[in-house]
């Protein structure tokens, strides 16, 4: 039914768009669950799940009692579902979708015999031809001879009726796992000593790492959970300077948050997920010096920013830009590459840059020259030499504030005093500033 | 004309120690050093500092190999520094303390470059040094007489294992390249003849 249609029909209809993605993954998260009934568990279509039950039922106490259970457990959740048991997978989608139930091994035939044409995933146009020549239930369909249908609607049908007979085989394949980086460790009495929580997460951190190397991962965030014999839990999150998956080397960096958990009445179970994992391919291992030497940088990037942050640990790589408070990005170390710097061109810069500041002009000077004398951080200074201007213009599509003052004439000014700074002129808000240091 | 290799050895730092700089070039004699060492550099700013090293205006092959480090307190700088000269691959730790360096602070961290044999260089405000210093430097820039010219006054005022010094010379801030001025009267030295 068209959306107009319908909100004709009914003018208070609350309508939502659909959301395929999170459809898919409530789907997938149903997968999962369903694994408590069969291993054999896919999804079936965008809107259902087929489970391979062969073997299982008895664990519930027969297929009947394995039905209830589903329900009862999925209508504690909130889900409204229609199942149905059948020999075959053709069988079971068919009377799922079109009225529910379990169809008896033997009477598999008469059990679907009912179902119109469409259950047998077909497509419409076929099942609107077979209706048109009065074929509406797979009744009338088995009782045809199958050489006319054949020609008539082509291989396909035929399959799909074989299959829901059970005259083809359709296996089920369940989908593949996304692998998962987490392990745990349940103990039989509770411990309390660092020792002992560090030598049950070496043990922890050994299985993870062969699960991360089997995959070619590396780990880039871990996070350890103790549960505690009181039903508290604690948590050890560590970051790393780059994806990683040497078990000592990582450990390491967990023994400071070790340090300071409470313990309390004991720990009984540890559980370590790497929830932050990154592609990592094997490497040889007795790299040279500089291989060496890298580890050892990345690990201290990994200690420093543990503690201190990791926005805080930072490198300089070039910008775009002919603003200075620009022409450089800070980035955090551990998430970026080191770049060459840009070619040493054009007036020079001061070494260290800082956002401005207003110096206090003491006597007269040239109409857009320095001054000849001014004050900058409680120092007096004389102007010996500048060189310049330098004329910036702010940037138009950016609207930075501290940009308002508009375009900015730069000089390098060398002081009888000694510093050589960076003073800037704002004409249009006549002004006088020191921005930078030379060397 | 490259200087003599006794006058490098004389600006050069102890590698494994810990050394001291103060005034207003500081940050200047920091970047020579930086230029003059092939590893790796860390630079510890000041918590909340406002100044960055400005990444065009860093002498040659220093921007790439330079961290910058902004720790929240003092007490994660002091940590951050020890940690990096703890650290081997590491080849010159800068760091900007805002508070005088108490004695034990500088043993430690004369203790961590020895483990790690960096070398670090505290940039300190005037009197705020430690006694554990191996060297402290007093620079200065000077005014020129020519245009273009980058002259520094950079003076050893204390060094626990020789004599101190004056040095004027240009350095210019682009390489490792400097050149000295003999200024009269304070050559520490005989003049030798010309042959």
């Amino acid at each position: 039914m068209a959306l107009a249609d319908a909100r004709a029909i009914c003018p208070d209809l609350a309508t939502r768009p659909a959301d395929l993605t999170r459809e898919g993954a409530a789907l997938a998260a149903l997968r999962r669950f369903a694994i408590r009934y069969s291993p054999m568990v896919a999804r079936d279509g965008s809107d259902g799940l087929i489970a391979d039950i062969t073997g299982v039922p008895h664990l519930f106490g027969g297929e009947e009692e394995l039905r209830t259970d589903l329900h009862a457990r999925l209508e504690r959740a909130g889900l409204t579902v229609r199942s149905a048991i059948a020999g075959t997978r053709g069988a079971a989608y068919g009377l799922a979708r079109h009225g529910s139930g379990i169809v008896p091994e033997e009477g598999l035939a008469e059990g679907i015999a009912h179902l119109p044409v469409s259950a047998l995933r077909i497509d419409a146009d076929t099942a609107q031809a077979l209706q048109r020549m009065g074929l509406n239930r797979i009744a009338d369909l088995t009782a045809q001879p199958r050489a006319p249908l054949a020609r008539r609607f082509g291989p396909h049908l035929l399959l799909r009726l074989d299959q829901a007979l059970g005259w083809q085989p359709e296996p089920v394949s369940p989908e593949k796992d996304a692998p998962r980086f987490s392990v745990r460790l349940t103990l039989p009495e509770p411990i309390g000593l660092q020792g002992d929580v560090m030598a049950g997460l070496s043990r922890l951190l050994d299985r993870l790492c062969e699960t991360l190397a089997q995959l070619h991962r590396g780990a880039r965030r871990l996070r350890l959970d103790l549960h505690r014999v009181d039903k508290e839990m604690v948590q050890v999150e560590i970051g790393l300077a780059r994806p990683m998956r040497e078990p000592d080397r990582i450990a390491a960096l967990f023994a400071k948050g070790v340090e300071e958990i409470e313990a309390g009445f004991g720990i009984e179970a540890m559980r370590l997920t790497a929830h932050v994992t990154e592609p990592l391919a094997p490497v040889q291992l007795e790299g040279g010096a500089s291989e060496r030497r890298e580890d050892a940088l990345s690990d201290l990037f990994s200690r420093l920013g543990n503690r201190l942050g990791f926005d805080r640990v930072l490198r300089l790589l070039p910008a775009e830009s002919k603003i200075p408070e620009r022409s450089f990005l800070l980035a955090p170390a551990a998430y970026s590459e080191a770049e060459d710097p840009p070619p040493r061109r054009g007036p020079e810069r001061p070494i260290v840059i800082f956002p401005p500041e207003p110096v206090m002009i003491g006597g007269m000077s040239q109409p857009g020259h320095p001054p000849a004398r001014f004050r900058w951080r409680r120092m007096s200074f004389t102007t010996l030499r500048a060189t310049g201007p330098e004329r910036i213009t702010p940037e138009w599509w950016f609207d930075d504030p501290n940009w308002r003052s508009g375009l900015r004439d730069y000089w390098r000014v060398e002081t009888r005093e000694g510093p050589r700074l960076w003073l800037f002129h704002t004409p249009q808000n006549p002004n006088w500033s020191v921005q930078g240091e030379f060397a | 004309m490259r200087p003599e290799p006794e006058l490098e050895q004389m600006l050069s730092l102890a590698p494994s120690r810990v050394h001291e700089a103060e005034g207003l070039g500081r940050r200047a004699f920091a970047l020579f050093q930086a230029a003059r060492h092939d590893a790796p550099l860390v630079w510890v700013l000041a918590p909340r500092a406002e100044h960055l090293p400005m990444l065009r205006g860093l002498p040659d092959g220093v921007g790439d190999r330079l961290h910058v480090i902004r720790p929240a307190s003092e007490t994660d700088l002091l940590w951050a520094v020890e940690e990096s000269l703890r650290a081997n691959p590491v080849g010159l730790v800068i760091a900007e303390p805002s508070l005088p360096l108490s004695l034990t602070a500088g043993r430690r961290l004369q203790l961590a470059a020895e483990a790690g044999r960096t070398t670090g260089l505290m940039l300190i405000r005037e009197g705020q040094g430690s006694n554990a210093a191996e060297t402290r430097w007093h620079c200065a820039p000077v005014a020129g007489d020519a245009r273009d010219s980058t002259l520094h006054h950079w003076s050893l005022i204390k060094n626990k294992k020789g004599t101190t010094g004056n040095w004027n010379l240009h350095w210019n801030g682009a390489t490792a390249a400097f050149d000295l001025v003999s200024a009269a009267g304070q050559r520490h030295r005989a003049a030798e003849t010309a042959r």
